[in-house]
Parts: C-alpha cells; sequence; structure tokens
C-alpha cells in the first residue's frame, strides 16, 4: 500500500510541471500587449518598451517559461499582478480557504445525500422511494446548479429572509451556495450507488450472510455498499471536479471572494498573472484532491492493493 | 426453432432492434419526443418567433404577460417567448458543436491510442492523464481567456477541454474489438492499417460512444450556459439562455420570471438528452439495465 501512494504522489510531480508548461503557454499565446495592460494607453512607446524590458517579455519563449518555472518551483514565485501588483501567490492563499470551505462542504454534503439515497432506491426498487428518488435525482443532474443556486437566493433570502445573499463570514452563509453546487453531485452518486447496489444484492455472497442471520440492515450497509462502493468511489472522483468547477460559479453568484472569483475577475481585467497562478494553483490542490480519491479507491479495493503489494 | 421458421427476424438490422428495446423505455422516448421538438423548434426559429430577438419596444418595458407578450418582456422591452425560442437554436447548436469537436479530437487520438497500443497508447495516455488533471471547467475558463469572449470562443473552449473522456473512451472499445477475429481477417487480406481502423475497428467500437454524445450534448449545452452567464459566452443582444439568466439576475427580486424562463428551457433540454441517453445506454447494453 505505501508503495503505492509513493508511486501515485511521485507521478504528480511530472503532472503539476506539465500543467505549468500548459498554463504558461496558453497565457503566452494570449493576445494584448501586458505593457499596455499595466501603463494604460497613454503612455509613450518606449515607456511600453522599457516595461517590456522590465518583464522579461523581449525574452524568447523558452527563456520566459524556464524564468517562469524557475520562479514557480525554486522561488514560489507566482509573479505579481498586473492591475495591483499585488503578489498573486499571496493573494490566492489568502482566497483559497473560501474555495476549499465551498467546494469541500459541496463534496461532503452530496455524498452524504447521495450515498444514502441511492441505497434507499436500490433496496426499494421499483418502489414509489425507487421512482421519487431517481426522478428527483434525474432532474437535479439536468438542473443548471447557477439556476438553482438563483433560485435558492429568491426563496431563502429575498422571500423569507432566512438566510444571507452574499458574503461569506459565517456558516449560514455556506448553506446556500454548498446546497446548489452539491445538488448535481449527489443526484450523480445516487444513480451510481443505485446501480451498484443492485448488482451487488444479488450476488451469492450476499444471500450467504442473510442464509448466516446477519440482520438486514447490516447485510446492506456492512456487506452489499462496502462492495457497491468501488465505482461509486469513481463517480465521486469525477464529481469532485465538477463540483470544483461549480463552485468557481457559485462564487461569482454568492459574491463569495474565493479564488474563482478572483480568476474570473482577472480574466475581465486581462491580468494575466493573475489568471495563471489561480489556475495553477488550483489545477495543484486538484491532482492532490485526486491523489487522495485514488488512494481511498485502493483502499477499498482489494484488488487495486494486492496489484502493488507484489 | 422458431427463429428457423421465421429468418426474417434473424436478419434485423442492429438499428432496429435498438430501437425496438428503446420504444419500450417510455421515459426515454419522451426524451426524443423533446429533442425532436427542440430540434424543430431552432430549426424553425426565425420563422415562428412572433417578434426579433433584439426587437426593442419601449413603451412595454418589464411587463408581465399580456396578449401581445405572452411571456412577458425584459429590461429592453424586447419579447421574452422569442428570446426563448431563439435560443434553443443558440443553446443546441453550441452543444452540438462542443461535442463535435470535443468528439472528432477525442476519437482521432483514442483511436491512435487504442489501435497502435506500445509507446504510441502510453504517451497519449499520460498525456491525457495531465490533461485531465485540470478540471474542465477551469480549462474551459482558461481557454476562453485566451480566445476573448464570445460565442465561438466558449464553443471551442468547451470543445478542446473535452475530449480527453472521448478518447479515453474510444480507446477502451477498440482494446476491446482490435483483437477479434475480423481485424485479424482484415490484416490477413493485407488491408492497411488506416482501412482497418476506420472500416472495421471504429464501426464496432461506437456503440458507448453514442451514448456518451448523447449525454454530452445536454451537458455542453449546461456548460455552455455557464460560460455565457459569468460572461465569457455568448455576448450581449444574442438569446443564450445562460446570458439572458445573467442579465435578469439584477432584477430578479422584482421579475422572478426573467431568471426562471430560461432556466427552464435549460433543465427541459438537459433532462429530454440525459432521459434519452440513459434509454439508449440500456437499449444498447441490456446487462446494465437494472
Amino acid at each position: 500500500m505505501g508503495k503505492y501512494i509513493l508511486k501515485r504522489f511521485l507521478w504528480i510531480i511530472p503532472v503539476i510541471l506539465c500543467v505549468s508548461v500548459f498554463v504558461f503557454t496558453l497565457m503566452y499565446f494570449t493576445p494584448g500587449d501586458p505593457a499596455q495592460i499595466i501603463l494604460g494607453t497613454n503612455a509613450t512607446e518606449e515607456m511600453y518598451e522599457a516595461k517590456r524590458e522590465e518583464l522579461g517579455l523581449n525574452d524568447p519563449y523558452i527563456v520566459q517559461l524556464s524564468n517562469f518555472l524557475k520562479n514557480v518551483f525554486l522561488r514560489g514565485d507566482l509573479g505579481t499582478s498586473y492591475k495591483t501588483q499585488q503578489d498573486v501567490l499571496e493573494q490566492v492563499m489568502i482566497r483559497m480557504p473560501y474555495t476549499m470551505k465551498l467546494a469541500f462542504g459541496s463534496v461532503i454534503l452530496s455524498i452524504l445525500v447521495g450515498i444514502p439515497l441511492g441505497v434507499i432506491a436500490a433496496t426499494n426498487q421499483y418502489s414509489w422511494k425507487d421512482n421519487l428518488s431517481m426522478f428527483a435525482a434525474l432532474f437535479s443532474v439536468s438542473m443548471p446548479s447557477f439556476w438553482f443556486a438563483l433560485l435558492l437566493v429568491m426563496l431563502f433570502s429575498l422571500n423569507l429572509r432566512w438566510l444571507p445573499s452574499t458574503g461569506a463570514d459565517t456558516i449560514l452563509h455556506y448553506i446556500m451556495p454548498c446546497v446548489s453546487v452539491a445538488v448535481g453531485g449527489a443526484a450523480g452518486i445516487a444513480r451510481q450507488t443505485r446501480s451498484s447496489m443492485l448488482e451487488v444484492i444479488r450476488q451469492d455472497y450476499i444471500t450467504t450472510a442473510r442464509a448466516k442471520g446477519m440482520k438486514e440492515r447490516a447485510v446492506i450497509y456492512k456487506v452489499a455498499l462496502k462492495n457497491a462502493l468501488i465505482p461509486v468511489v469513481t463517480v465521486i472522483g469525477m464529481q469532485i471536479a465538477g463540483m470544483f468547477g461549480g463552485s468557481l460559479v457559485s462564487e461569482v453568484i454568492f459574491s463569495i471572494p474565493g479564488v474563482g472569483s478572483y480568476i474570473l475577475n482577472a480574466i475581465t481585467t486581462r491580468d494575466y498573472p493573475t489568471v495563471r497562478g489561480g489556475v495553477l494553483i488550483i489545477s495543484i490542490c486538484f491532482c492532490l484532491i485526486m491523489l487522495l480519491v485514488d488512494i481511498a479507491y485502493a483502499m477499498i479495493d482489494p484488488r487495486i492493493r494486492a496489484q502493488y503489494e507484489k | 426453432m422458431s427463429s428457423q421458421q421465421n429468418p426474417a427476424k434473424k436478419r434485423k438490422s442492429r438499428f432496429a432492434v435498438v430501437f425496438h428495446q428503446l420504444k419500450k423505455n417510455k421515459l426515454a422516448m419522451g426524451g426524443l419526443v423533446v429533442i425532436i421538438l427542440l430540434v424543430a423548434l431552432a430549426i424553425l426559429a426565425p420563422y415562428i418567433i412572433p417578434y426579433d430577438y433584439d426587437m426593442q419596444d419601449y413603451s412595454c418595458i418589464l411587463s408581465g404577460s399580456t396578449k401581445e407578450h405572452w411571456l412577458g418582456t425584459d429590461d429592453l422591452g424586447r419579447d421574452i417567448l422569442s428570446r426563448l425560442l431563439y435560443g434553443t437554436r443558440i443553446s443546441l447548436s453550441m452543444g452540438v458543436l462542443i461535442v463535435c469537436i470535443g468528439a472528432s479530437i477525442g476519437i482521432l487520438l483514442g483511436s491512435i491510442a487504442g489501435f497502435y497500443g506500445g509507446r504510441v497508447d502510453n504517451v497519449i495516455m499520460r498525456f491525457l492523464d495531465i490533461y485531465q488533471s485540470v478540471p474542465n471547467i477551469l480549462l474551459a475558463i482558461a481557454f476562453a481567456a485566451v480566445l476573448g469572449p464570445g460565442l465561438t470562443s466558449a464553443v471551442t473552449a468547451l470543445g478542446i477541454a473535452s475530449f480527453a473522456g472521448y478518447a479515453r473512451l474510444i480507446r477502451a472499445s477498440i482494446l476491446q474489438v482490435r483483437g477479434l477475429e475480423y481485424v485479424d481477417a482484415a490484416r490477413v487480406i493485407n488491408a492497411s492499417n488506416i482501412n482497418i481502423l476506420f472500416k472495421h475497428v471504429l464501426p464496432n467500437a461506437f456503440s458507448p460512444l453514442i451514448v456518451y454524445i448523447t449525454m454530452y450534448i445536454g451537458s455542453s449545452i449546461l456548460a455552455a450556459a455557464s460560460l455565457s452567464f459569468i460572461g465569457l459566452g455568448a455576448q450581449a443582444p444574442l438569446p443564450e439562455w445562460g446570458a439572458m439568466l445573467s442579465s435578469g439576475r439584477s432584477m430578479m427580486r422584482d421579475y422572478p420570471t426573467l431568471v426562471l424562463y430560461p432556466g427552464i428551457m435549460i433543465m427541459i433540454t438537459v433532462l429530454a438528452f440525459n432521459l434519452f441517453g440513459d434509454g439508449l445506454r440500456d437499449a444498447l447494453d441490456p446487462r446494465l439495465k437494472n
């Protein structure tokens, strides 16, 4: 198991390196002159030229790339914002906790709702419980999360005045953003849990467990669910990607000062070092989360563990 | 015995078998009917909409539903019904184009990886691993930032951002059919690699892809609406549903319908594609049907 975790962890290094090259290259080819973005349109050509020289923009692509990689990996420097002249890494790190709270809150909520819903549907196949939960799941998968967020705001903030519609100070501020992001993920997880539970509960070892006199609840939650979880973990991994994206949009709706709204704001002001830094840091976090998902996968599935224990 | 008596039944095409299975699934057929209706709406939109989607009537701003404007008007006096109907054209074509771009790149890469195997496969798969380590929407946002806001760049960005899924899927299906006898037979009669790939391997590896494509049109429409919602997709005055939602947001306290209607349209469309996709999956692979 240790070998697997180490191997999987080492794989992150080339991935992050390649993502950095990719993000840099993408931004390198973005049209627009950074000198003009920083100095505005009223400066002289000499001033623009001096700024380009200062930023190293006259260097060839390879030199710029290697400088960028050196700065990122050796000095931990993601550059400074064109607009505010603030350190990008520092600014991203200030905003990261908000994004993480939102993303993790949503993922946990979706698991807590999705798995039991799928189990209830599978253990009551073709009953009204099954039909209702699967129809709700299909409905939620098809619903734009930002639209659902707006509906929640209309109901709970504007009409009932129960929850705040903007900000990120208290836990109350996170309820609507997390629910709106989690609803699609929960639906996906519920659908997958149902179908893999249905496959598992027909297996012989479930009959054996019942024959041994195990209580039905224990059969379902201790034996069947454990075996049905393997494909569910894969789906959870995929949903995390979607929820990360969803939380970026959600930040805009609920005015949460996270990395998502920071990046989007930087795109509109063409502040490329900020976009580059934000995308890079989110990708690194995402890689680390996927590592955790893979480790969880190996812990649940003995076949994967066995592959690396040889 | 019965199949010997009725040889015509045996020769039923794969399409007929799948369609027969599909017909039994009422929800999937419902989805298909809605999709057909939406496609018809998209094609006929310019001819059936009561007003031009960008025609402004300042004497009738933010009206509720009236005889002239069934679903009311927006803050610029534009007819909401006309905009919603015209939006079908934009959203559906965005969904289809995104899938076309993603699927073309994905199928090409996945086929090469699956068919040639070995080092080529390894390089492509590691590239996909890296590509997929950035969340899809973030990737699309980064591409959209490079290409600048707009309909074309949103479609291109989302298309490029999504190819990895197709590539993996087609690779997996090709790996399954690559070693089968008819591929060996084609090789024996000296067919070229390209010929084997396009004539024998790809057509037989396609069925999981069809399901994925159907489902993905729905999610592409959702993703396109998200990009437009955050200002990186369709720009004013185009009545893309996500953009309509975004512009109605500031007035939703007093005029909730500005936000409600476009969202309902998106949901109906995506739901239809999901229902049809689910049905198609069950029909193509009866093992999955529970």
